[in-house]
């Protein structure tokens, strides 16, 4: 208990001081502390793999990518002003509406279930069994979407050809 | 007898164990291993340290240090002194919480690695299930504490290194975990317990070494190309290029913060070289079956130890690479060979056993490296390139 | 092919690595203070002075003219000249220098001193291992630690120490046959009563071998 405390705790101070600190990068770096707990709670309920995966994909890639995102914008400048835009209120709202559904959602389907004290004990050979039999159509389905983001992307970072901008001109 | 010495730091730890009360005992395990794991590898980190300046020395028809102790030996001695009492210069607009925690989390995220590496029969601090992902998880974690370091500078050097090492770092990644998927599948287990069992097999005397597979040997060779980017030794040490961005990420950090760097990559780069001995190379079971009466932890940082040998090697005679060639050479041969490589694994273990098998897949691979090779060598993307005004 | 050049180059590396165990020749390395190079005979730094026998005292050739004091660019040269005088390597009563430092922190190593000397008495040592921890005291040299003999001139520059040698004995074997000339010349004078101005209208500066004293400058 304690420790769930220390790590909730963990998440939900990363959170707040990725919404609330001034400076961009200090904000990607809470954030991945957000992760991180996130991640060693996983952990904490006995899934390595999510637990992993976690640490693996957001704090290696996801927080990298923000942060790359964030030095390549111009992004990193402090802005003078507070964090606040003018419309938080409207935003306050959102959050707590989101996050309303969300507890509502959890709390019944957490009735709904049969109650079971012994978590099950998932081993990653059954995961990939999963991934590999059962959710094989998901899994392609996002595998696709996911190349179709990428070829989009290098479609967008692609060179132009050297003679369209002189055309354009030209016309 | 050779049982025992075989297990005999286990067998210690055990004893050691015993003397406390049964409700500490697995703490004092745990504080026991963290121990043992942080004084063995900081005296490697030392040794190697001394390996590679001797060696590189030799290299270059030179002496190396030989002036502290006899043969020099001493010299990392003196080198730590040095960092220990240096001053800690910090930049004036550095981001000083940030400063602060970069070399932290690099060493703590590198040492972390070691906890799943099994360094000898039942000598795994973590026998963990997922082992492999969670030492990836850590190596990617790496990543974060340049990108820290570099940016809290307020340097464009620091800046600079740290945005080339993110890149490449990410970039190198694939192809790591690529071949390491290799090994995976064919041993169908995570675990890199299971993984060394798996090889720790003879026919004829001789090892079942992943190496020793046509796929496994091309995976070996990514797994080493992809492993010295990942640490940023040279050829790949464009984040630290003193030539062009005098020290690269970690520029603005000197005395002990600059040791904790340097420690951090050598314990990387030995971390690394235990991942790529117990995925390729056996682990800790010995090379031949003969062989087996020398203890395994032995095996294992010889294995170790020759890998250091062989960075250093690689160190000594290759030159840095451009930014655009490291990129080309990750994304335009690495990655296309793991991935046939992996086609190859999956057809190997659908060809059954026999002598077909080795033909086919070695077949496969040689022709794949023949033809990626010529039409890299040809695009001038990989090939020897002209300079305009350098010749 | 793709590969290649790289085996090529870890052969050569491997090549330097063993080889520089097997032969010596590879390892060029001199290991400094405790072997070294032979300097080259033209090699010089900091000026010395040089003294002839064995007593450095008697034997310097400096005759304090301060003609080099005068010409130093970065006037690191300091003489005061003595009281007394002192016979030269001819034999001739000279002043002598009672105080002479150079400080080798100044110095430019212009070598000027020494093309000025007419006394052939100042010259460009060869001694680099000059640093100190006293910055002061210690780059200050006195005319003790600047004397040298003249064997240590021939050990460092041999070909110029000969013949600065050899222009030495010339001119002192001209002295001496003057001298000679004079004293027969004094002698035939003795003879013959009259003529007694002869002597002191030698037009040489060194003319007099017992003479009493003439200018250095």
């Amino acid at each position: 208990m304690i420790v769930f405390a220390i790590l909730a705790a963990l998440t939900v101070a990363g959170s707040l001081a990725a919404v609330l600190l001034r400076n961009t990068v200090h904000c990607a770096l809470a954030l991945t502390g957000a992760f991180i707990g996130l991640a060693l709670l996983f952990l904490r309920l006995d899934a390595q793999f999510a637990g992993f995966a976690q640490i693996l994909v957001y704090v290696g890639a996801v927080a990298i990518l923000v942060v790359f995102a964030i030095l390549l914008t111009r992004g990193s400048e402090t802005p003078a002003t507070g964090v606040f835009s003018r419309t938080w209120f409207a935003g306050l709202v959102v959050a707590a509406g989101v996050f309303a559904v969300l507890a509502w959602t959890v709390l019944h389907s957490a009735v709904a279930l049969p109650h079971e004290f012994a978590a099950p004990q998932v081993s990653v050979a059954q995961i990939g069994n999963a991934l590999m039999g059962r959710y094989v159509l998901p899994l392609e389905i996002v595998a696709v979407l996911l190349t179709a983001a990428m070829i989009g992307a290098v479609i967008v970072a692609m060179h132009e050809k050297p003679g369209k901008y002189e055309k354009k001109e030209a016309n | 007898m050779t049982n025992t010495l075989d297990q005999i730091f286990v067998l210690l730890k055990h004893w050691i164990m015993g003397l406390f009360p049964v409700g500490l005992q697995p703490i004092v395990g745990i504080v026991l291993s963290v121990v043992a794991i942080l004084a063995v590898f900081p005296g490697l980190f030392a040794f190697s340290v001394l390996m590679e300046r001797k060696g590189l020395g030799r290299m270059q028809n030179r002496i190396g240090p030989n002036r502290v102790g006899p043969f020099g030996i001493l010299q990392p001695v003196a080198d730590g002194i040095k960092a220990l009492i240096k001053e800690d210069v910090v930049p004036y607009n550095a981001d000083h919480i940030v400063h602060f925690f970069a070399p932290i989390v690099l060493v703590v995220v590198v040492f972390m690695g070691y906890a799943v590496l099994p360094m000898g029969r039942n000598m795994t601090f973590v026998p963990m299930d997922a082992g492999l992902l969670f030492y990836f998880a850590m190596g990617a974690s790496a990543e974060l504490s340049v990108f820290m370091a570099g940016w809290s500078s307020r340097n464009k050097y620091s800046l600079l290194g740290a945005m080339r090492a993110v890149a490449q770092m990410i970039s190198y990644e694939i192809p790591l975990l690529m071949t390491s998927v290799i090994i995976v599948m064919m041993t169908g287990s995570l675990s890199l317990d299971k993984i060394v069992e798996a090889q720790n097999h003879y026919t004829w005397g001789l090892p079942h070494w992943y190496v020793f597979t046509p796929m496994g040997f091309a995976a070996f060779v990514m797994f080493a190309i992809a492993a010295t980017a990942e640490t940023n030794r040279s050829p790949f040490d464009l984040p630290e290029g003193e030539s062009e961005i005098v020290a690269g990420y970690f520029t603005e950090y000197s005395g002990f913060k600059f040791a904790e760097f340097f420690l951090g990559e050598y314990v990387a780069m030995l971390s690394i070289s235990g991942l790529g001995a117990t995925l390729f190379l056996g682990g800790w079971s010995a090379p031949l079956e003969a062989l087996n009466f020398i203890p395994s932890w032995i095996w294992f940082f010889a294995k170790i130890m020759l890998a250091i040998c062989g960075f250093i090697w690689l160190r000594g005679t290759f030159p840095r690479l451009r930014q655009d060639q490291l990129m080309n050479f990750a994304w335009k041969f690495v990655l296309p060979m793991t991935l046939i490589d992996l086609v190859v694994t999956g057809l190997w273990r659908f060809l059954g056993e026999g002598w077909l098998r080795w033909a086919v897949c070695s077949a496969i691979l040689l022709a794949a490296y023949l033809i990626t090779a010529r039409m890299g060598m040809r695009s001038k993307k990989l090939g020897p390139r002209s300079y305009r005004y350098a010749e | 092919m793709l590969g290649e050049g790289l085996l090529k180059g870890l052969a050569e590396t491997a090549k330097n690595f063993a080889g520089s165990f097997v032969s010596k020749e590879r390892l060029i390395t001199v290991q400094y203070p405790e072997e070294r190079h032979p300097l080259p005979e033209a090699s010089r730094n900091f000026p010395f002075l040089v003294y002839d026998g064995a007593d450095w005292e008697a034997g310097l050739r400096c005759v304090a003219c301060q003609i080099c004091e005068k010409e130093c660019p970065p006037k690191c040269i300091y003489i005061e000249k003595s009281k007394d005088k002192k016979p030269d390597y001819v034999g001739k009563m000279q002043i002598y220098p009672a105080r002479f430092d150079i400080d080798i922190s100044v110095c430019m190593s212009c070598q000027i001193c020494v093309e000025v000397c007419p006394f052939e008495a100042i010259k460009m040592d060869t001694e680099f291992e000059l640093a100190t921890d006293d910055r002061f005291g210690g780059l200050l040299q006195d005319r003790k630690q600047l004397a040298k003999s003249n064997e240590y001139y021939h050990a460092i520059h041999p070909t110029e120490a000969s013949e600065v040698d050899a222009r030495l004995a010339e001119e002192k074997a001209k002295v001496e046959e003057k001298a000679r000339a004079a004293a027969a010349a004094a002698a035939a004078k003795a003879a013959a009563p009259a003529a007694p101005a002869a002597p002191a209208a030698t037009p040489s500066p060194a003319a007099p071998k017992e003479g009493e004293g003439s200018q250095p400058q």
